[in-house]
């Protein structure tokens, strides 16, 4: 690399003894106190001033893509702009410098923010409950299926199964299997949706729930969701609703009228709270009635004027609540209902009405302008995301995953690829409402130009793509086989 | 509305392509019975920039912030000093609105960095291999007592009584739903338990704190030889990262599994979160860790590069067969842990660890010179414990009312337990100045005279 994209090494390169980036005072003379132990020898931790530290950080981030920088298309992840007002209120001392474990009388306004953020989940999604405390969606799936688990238990029965779709995200079999449920695959339907049939076939009285993801992972939504969702009930099963793909619903359809009785809300998706590169999330879940006495502990109450936490199972039975218990430390993640929260005032309800339409706008737009050039495993309309397959490949000898590197080098980030598994070689492109109709032209253009590439023979061209990015196509296969997962002195 | 691009005429030359008449219309697989007819009217408009910022500012302003008081609150989350470049450089987009990356090509900041915070935490902790962080120390601690589940083959885990209360119910929580059993022993300060009595056939690992919850930091490795003659693991919690900066690390006293909450570094107290869960162990036990980790390899024109790597442990491959659940996990703080750290450096991290102890020795010796007042703990790093000789609670409140936060009646962590009722947990650091010591000691002389 050179010019504007620099080489950098790791900060235990560029240590030398005698630097910091701290200015500490000295501790003041006092007898330890120990007890037994003596204090620990050397770490091996590299020392740097503070101008290294800032320039070895800002030449790192400048070897990554972000939403800021480019369109981020990749499907099931709802790369949407990230408003910098939610930045600058979560960081307001009032949320960002007070302790979870402060006397409940001094954070008032903290309680009445998490109130106010329940109020907006319920209204939107018109159900029951809501627990604010998972702190990702695959956390939140957990939350749900516990409770899913603890209600069951309530009726004395121990049902071992559930139903999920062979499109569902991991998450959902590990999630069911993490509570010790046998998973029981659902196929889909020639035209991409799960059949209400198919699922009624599979229901016994051993059969918990049924995870389904609406709409699903290919970009459609489920319509036999009404359906499905009575037949559940009527074997005396529960529907969890995957909430990844609620940016397609979100102020328009209400998940409550769609049967769901708990669903789990990704509000690094929806909501706009920053990826951050994998994290912090946030996955509030919401409740039906059926569910609504199973929420986990902690959660906010009102009497009058003054707001409440419920911390414990023992407070929680007073209050009606069969607890599922505690799922994390604390009360959750307070600095990204900050950010959602701030997210959902700016948009009101109709902007968020507005966020829905212009999110399935855009992936429609995407489809009708790909479909004659790529090919589109089922016939629009989409939801919030379109999805081709590699046909319009074959015998081309180019890949899904070399057009996902030849977009780079156009200045795009890859849409998910080879997800969901039903559709060969899959393309799932998330446009989301936040990206112009110029930008989608561009990148319109960009995939056009690829395919009438691979459709010349290029093959070559493709395989060795990318060819301007910071590091060209990296060997996974020596980095699991042998694996160097830390830096070492010497090595 | 600022977050939307598109126009009107966007959206009508847009259907237009599309072969649509409305945007309602690109809904109809949606049942008409499910489809709202226009924005939920109960809900209020789009409001601009200024609107907003102060409606969540007055909220902000009905909180005491931890820099308008004396305050001594930790039991699992502290309030360090983070140097200014942290958040400044935590605010660059191509890290904070970036996804988890896979696709390495154009995420080899992110990859850099989780693989020196993974060296970072394997060199904090004392241990051969960390992964790239867990949703919090609570939740990591869960996860490890699975997965010494897995490696042991055994499904019985032993959890210290000074262990966090918090920490205990949330692996209580996991066991009752998943498929082992979780033995709690009572909450026990002064190193009164002895867990290697519970220890049977079937136990899997026992999980110690240190220091434990009430500050008490002790040596493990009796205990740790005393698990592996058993068959069983020690898995270590640290709640207060900055502790590793004096006290000997875990797993140079044993541990096979060190999990721990590492929000002391880089990251603000947020009311709870978020945090990032650190989570390492012994390079044997690598293919039955939970969580993304990030390798060392080369791209094809032979330059040193990072990628995810052993994925095959991982939900999006293995599904039911995963490790875990778990997808996204805390990669910004840890990004601010990282960040921290290594302005800290060697000397002044363990400078750091130094002054909070020195902060805590401070305060010890003035607090425990007041009449009634009790300080239960032989040892302790920036962290201890009070016996009021009355319940805490109502003092706490009374000296938050007087804008002095003094800590956290253990009560509140775990208000089953009734003979703890008196037991008051107060945290110092660098932060903690002489006159905020002075001030909780009068204050708290006035309360418990009264």
């Amino acid at each position: 690399m050179s010019g504007m994209i620099q080489e950098e090494p790791l900060i235990f390169e560029r240590s030398a003894d005698g630097r910091s980036g701290v200015d500490l005072p000295a501790p003041p003379p006092h007898a330890p106190r120990l007890g037994q132990l003596k204090p620990r020898a050397d770490i091996g931790l590299p020392n740097l001033s503070e101008p290294e530290m800032v320039r070895h950080y800002t030449r790192l981030s400048r070897q990554n893509f972000g939403i800021d920088s480019v369109f981020y298309p990749l499907g099931s992840c709802t790369m949407k702009h990230n408003p910098r007002l939610n930045e600058k209120t979560a960081r307001l001392p009032g949320f960002a410098d007070i302790h979870p474990l402060q006397p409940v009388s001094t954070v008032q306004g903290a309680l009445e923010a998490m109130e106010q953020l329940s109020g907006w989940l319920l209204t939107l999604t018109g159900m029951a409950a809501v627990t604010l405390t998972p702190a990702a969606g695959a956390h939140g799936e957990f939350c749900g299926m516990s409770a899913i688990k603890a209600a069951l238990t309530a009726r004395g029965e121990a049902r071992g199964k559930v139903l999920v779709p062979e499109s569902a995200h991991g998450t959902n079999p590990a999630t069911a299997a993490a509570l010790g449920f046998e998973v029981v695959a659902i196929p889909a339907r020639a035209d991409g949706r799960v059949d209400a049939s198919d699922v009624a076939q599979r229901l016994d009285e051993n059969t918990a729930a049924i995870m389904l993801t609406n709409p699903n992972t290919c970009g459609l939504f489920e319509g036999d969701t009404c359906a499905i969702a009575a037949a559940v009930h009527e074997a005396g099963a529960y529907f969890y609703g995957d909430g990844a793909n609620y940016n397609a619903l979100v102020g328009r359809v209400r998940p409550a009228d769609l049967g769901m009785d708990v669903m789990h809300i990704n509000l690094h998706k929806t909501f706009s709270t920053p990826h951050g590169g994998g994290g912090p999330g946030s996955g509030p879940v919401v409740f039906s009635e059926r569910l609504a006495a199973f929420v986990p502990v902690p959660y906010v109450t009102r009497a009058g004027e003054r707001l409440a936490l419920v911390e414990d199972d023992d407070a929680a039975r007073k209050d009606g609540v069969t607890s599922l218990g505690r799922l994390r430390a604390f009360h959750g993640q307070m600095g990204m209902f900050v950010r959602a929260l701030t997210y959902m005032l700016s948009h009101g309800g109709d902007g968020l009405y507005q966020v829905s339409g212009d999110a399935v706008l855009n992936a429609n737009y995407i489809l009708a302008r790909l479909k004659d050039v790529m090919s589109a495993p089922y016939p629009g309309p989409c939801m919030h995301e379109a999805l081709f397959d590699d046909t319009f490949l074959k015998d081309t000898g180019v890949t899904t995953l070399d057009i996902a590197k030849a977009l780079l080098d156009a200045g795009f980030h890859p849409m998910t690829m080879y997800f969901p598994l039903v559709a060969p070689g899959a393309f799932l492109i998330e446009p989301t409402e936040t990206e112009s109709r110029e930008t989608l032209d561009e990148f319109i253009e960009a995939l056009r130009d690829l395919a009438a590439k691979a459709r010349a023979g290029e093959k070559d061209w493709f395989a060795g793509a990318p060819y301007s990015t910071p590091r060209r196509r990296l060997d996974e296969v020596r980095a699991a086989r042998n694996p160097v997962l830390r830096w070492k002195k010497g090595a | 509305m600022r977050y939307l691009p598109l126009t009107d005429h966007d959206r009508k030359q847009m259907l237009d392509a599309i072969g649509a008449k409305s945007v309602d219309d690109l809904f109809r697989d949606v049942p008409a019975e499910a489809r709202l007819p226009g924005p939920i009217p109960s809900l209020p408009p789009h409001r601009g920039e200024m609107e907003v910022e102060r409606h969540m500012a007055a909220l902000a302003a009905k909180n005491l912030a931890a820099d308008a008081a004396p305050f001594f609150c930790g039991a699992g989350a502290y309030r360090h000093h983070v140097p200014a470049a942290v958040d400044q450089l935590l605010l660059r987009g191509e890290f904070l609105t970036s996804y988890t990356p896979y696709q390495p090509e154009v995420s080899q900041g992110t990859l850099q960095f989780l693989f020196e915070f993974q060296t970072q935490v394997a060199l904090l902790t004392g241990m051969d291999v960390a992964n790239a962080s867990m949703y919090d120390g609570s939740t990591a601690a869960a996860e490890a007592v699975a997965m010494a589940a897995r490696l042991t083959r055994r499904g019985k885990a032993v959890l210290s009584g000074g262990l966090h209360p918090h920490y205990r119910e949330v692996i209580k929580t996991h066991a009752a739903l998943g498929a082992f059993e979780a033995a709690a022993l009572p909450p026990s300060i002064l190193n009164a338990e002895n867990p290697v009595h519970s220890i049977d056939d079937a136990t899997a690992c026992v999980v110690m704190q240190n220091p434990d919850v009430f500050g008490q930091a002790q040596d493990l490795s009796p205990l740790a030889e005393a698990c592996h003659a058993k068959g069983a693991l020690l898995i270590v919690v640290v709640t207060e990262a900055v502790s590793l900066g004096l006290l000997p690390s875990p797993g140079g006293m044993g541990a096979d599994i060190v999990v721990g909450e590492g929000q002391s570094l880089g990251n603000g107290l947020n009311f709870g979160g978020p945090y990032l869960g650190l989570f390492a162990t012994r390079g044997t036990y690598l293919r039955q860790m939970p969580g993304r980790l990030c390798g060392m390899t080369g791209d094809v024109d032979g330059r040193r590069g990072f990628v995810l790597t052993l994925a095959t442990r991982e939900q999006h491959i293995r599904r039911e067969k995963a490790t875990s659940n778990i997808c996204t996990s805390s990669v910004l703080c840890a990004l601010g842990f990282s960040m921290h750290l290594t302005l800290l450096g060697e000397d002044g991290f363990r400078k750091l660890a130094a002054l909070n102890h020195a902060r805590a020795c401070a305060a010890a010796g003035i607090l425990e010179k007041i009449p009634g007042v009790t300080l239960l703990n032989k040892s302790f790093f920036n962290e201890f414990t009070l016996d009021l000789g009355r319940p805490a609670a109502p003092v706490v409140e009374a000296l938050a009312q007087k804008k002095i936060l003094a800590g956290v009646p253990f009560a509140r962590l775990d208000p089953g337990h009734a003979p703890a009722t008196n037991l008051l947990l107060l945290a110092f650091t660098e932060l903690t100045r002489d006159e905020d010591i002075e001030r909780l000691a009068a204050a708290l002389a006035v309360e418990i005279a009264s």
